[in-house]
């Protein structure tokens, strides 16, 4: 008997209907206190963290304030048992969200000390690198499903460089993290040398929303609730896919790709029904683009699926998911924070075994290479 | 329906609860304001533990600006997505009709009073000089 015919199933072998495993886009990991850092960052940058702390562009004193829905923009179940602040244990976010939900691979998302907002750029380049190593000691080597991102603040690109390149040299983070409010649109070329690096390194480009930048979070100004501003992570973002797109980075950077990640997907239809439109009309003022805005965006854009849209009506969400694109959709949880999507409850509509096969796991692990 | 004795009053502290495995289903009793209430332990919505819950007053508003407090603590704000149900009797507070959470009726009985009637959780030790907590499933 052959021993092929012989050998047992592997886990990984076993049907999708009885076993999906999942690659979860987004996961927090959270400092338990800012001493963490001091193996990772140099004496006179610890020193600059206890006496000036952040110095951030948000034009506002305490606009930074928790709770915002919830202490630490938390769950109220994920605070660990041992104490400090949710994502902070590793073994209770194992037992908690890891092990219980199959996931097979972990994207860490990095949020502390408003790590792309310091206006010291000297002094957000430490962070960002202290934080890049902590992502592998304290997490990635200790649980080989989470996979570490190079955070790099866009606005000091000759340190964002520098940075890329000694973690690409370590070879094991997946993708290079930016901000979503840098101080320009994210197309403008002051930017493209990150771009054009992230394309020679073959790494996709993290784009996580949230956080301070210098300007109102809307187009109209500051919002008076933070209801009022969560909602506009959607318009940011798109106002990011806009630049990207009309400044023509996916047209000089053919290889390139991003990821948007917690921006949902809801506001994606309209935004490219209309840079198509709009296209039309005014193509004699941006000539640099070769092919319709909707064609970068299908080749170029992923997008994770957290905070899901929740429609009255279950087709109208898969109306949605169609015409974004099964393809372009990689599944995100958010754990442990307020608006978590749990893999099981989350999508209520119908999806055939290959599709969810596509959404949870296949899509990430196409784009980030697993 | 049958009775099951859940907990002594002392177990669950104003403003605590306790999770009870009640033919096998997972409920969790609250206490507020010296009544108990009784829900499936788990959020229609996604899925969450609602041990893990705040109670939380009902908020209201008659128009920007001015607010109103009522029924404090009596309200259930889901751990995760801040979804509000009413512990009363499980319904949500922004669409009842289709969005509810199982609730069981509940009683406060003294011992001496169980001792003499057929209960089913007969696991839990009953003693005449306390109060129980009854759920009906």
């Amino acid at each position: 008997m052959s021993e092929v015919i012989d050998r047992p199933l592997r886990e990984d072998e076993k049907p999708a209907a009885s076993r999906l495993r999942i690659v979860d886009c987004d996961v927090h990991p959270s400092l338990h206190s800012f001493d963490d850092l001091n193996e990772f960052l140099p004496k006179r940058w610890q020193q600059h963290l206890k006496e000036y702390g952040s110095h951030l562009r948000t034009p506002y004193l305490f606009t930074t304030p928790y709770p915002r829905s919830s202490p630490l923009i938390a769950r109220r179940d994920a605070w660990p048992p041992t104490g400090g602040p949710p994502g902070s244990d590793l073994a209770f976010m194992q037992k908690q969200h890891l092990d219980p939900l199959d996931v097979e691979f972990g994207i860490l998302q990095v949020l502390d000390l408003f790590i792309f907002s310091q206006q010291n750029l000297e002094f957000g380049a430490a962070i960002q690198r202290a934080i890049n190593d902590w992502q592998l000691a304290l997490w990635s080597h200790r649980d080989p499903r989470l996979k570490a991102s190079i955070l790099v603040g866009q606005d000091g690109v000759d340190l964002a460089i520098a940075e890329i390149e000694r973690c690409a040299k370590i070879g094991e983070y997946v993708q290079i993290n930016v901000s979503p409010r840098a101080n320009e649109p994210l197309g403008r070329r002051r930017y493209w040398p990150i771009y054009e690096r992230a394309q020679e390194l073959d790494l996709p480009l993290g784009i996580h929303v949230g956080g301070y930048g210098g300007h109102a979070p809307t187009g109209g100004g500051w919002p008076s609730y933070y209801v009022e501003e969560h909602q506009s992570n959607a318009h940011t973002i798109a106002a990011q896919l806009a630049s990207l797109v009309i400044e023509g980075v996916p047209e000089r950077f053919p290889k390139l790709k991003f990821v948007f990640i917690e921006g949902g997907f809801g506001w994606i239809p309209s935004a490219v029904w209309r840079m198509d439109q709009h296209f039309e009309r005014f193509r004699s003022e941006v000539p640099h683009l070769k092919r319709k805005p909707s064609e970068y965006v299908r080749e170029h854009f992923w997008f994770t699926t957290q905070p899901i849209d929740e429609p009255d009506e279950a087709r109208h969400l898969r109306s949605l998911i169609e015409w974004v694109g099964i393809d372009r959709l990689l599944f995100s949880s958010d754990y442990p924070h307020w608006d978590f999507d749990d893999p099981r409850f989350a999508f209520k509509t119908p999806l055939t075994d290959a599709e969810r096969r596509k959404i949870f796991s296949t899509n990430a692990r196409a784009v980030y290479k697993f | 329906m049958a009775r099951h004795i859940v907990a002594s009053t002392s177990e669950i502290p104003p403003g605590g609860n306790k999770v009870v495995d009640v033919a096998g289903r997972d409920i969790v009793v609250f206490h507020v304001n010296g009544e108990f209430f009784a829900l499936l332990n788990r959020c229609p919505h996604e899925g969450a533990p609602l041990e893990k819950a705040a109670c939380v007053a009902r908020l209201t508003s008659p128009e920007p600006g001015i607010y109103q407090r009522s029924r404090v603590g009596e309200m259930l704000r889901c751990p995760w997505h801040g979804w509000e149900f009413d512990m009363r009797n499980g319904q949500s507070w922004f669409d009842p009709k289709r969005v509810k959470i199982r609730s069981y009726p509940v009683a406060v009985e003294r011992g001496e009073e169980l001792q003499k009637g057929l209960y089913v959780a007969e696991t839990f030790p009953v003693h005449v000089e306390d109060s129980y907590v009854i759920v009906e499933v």
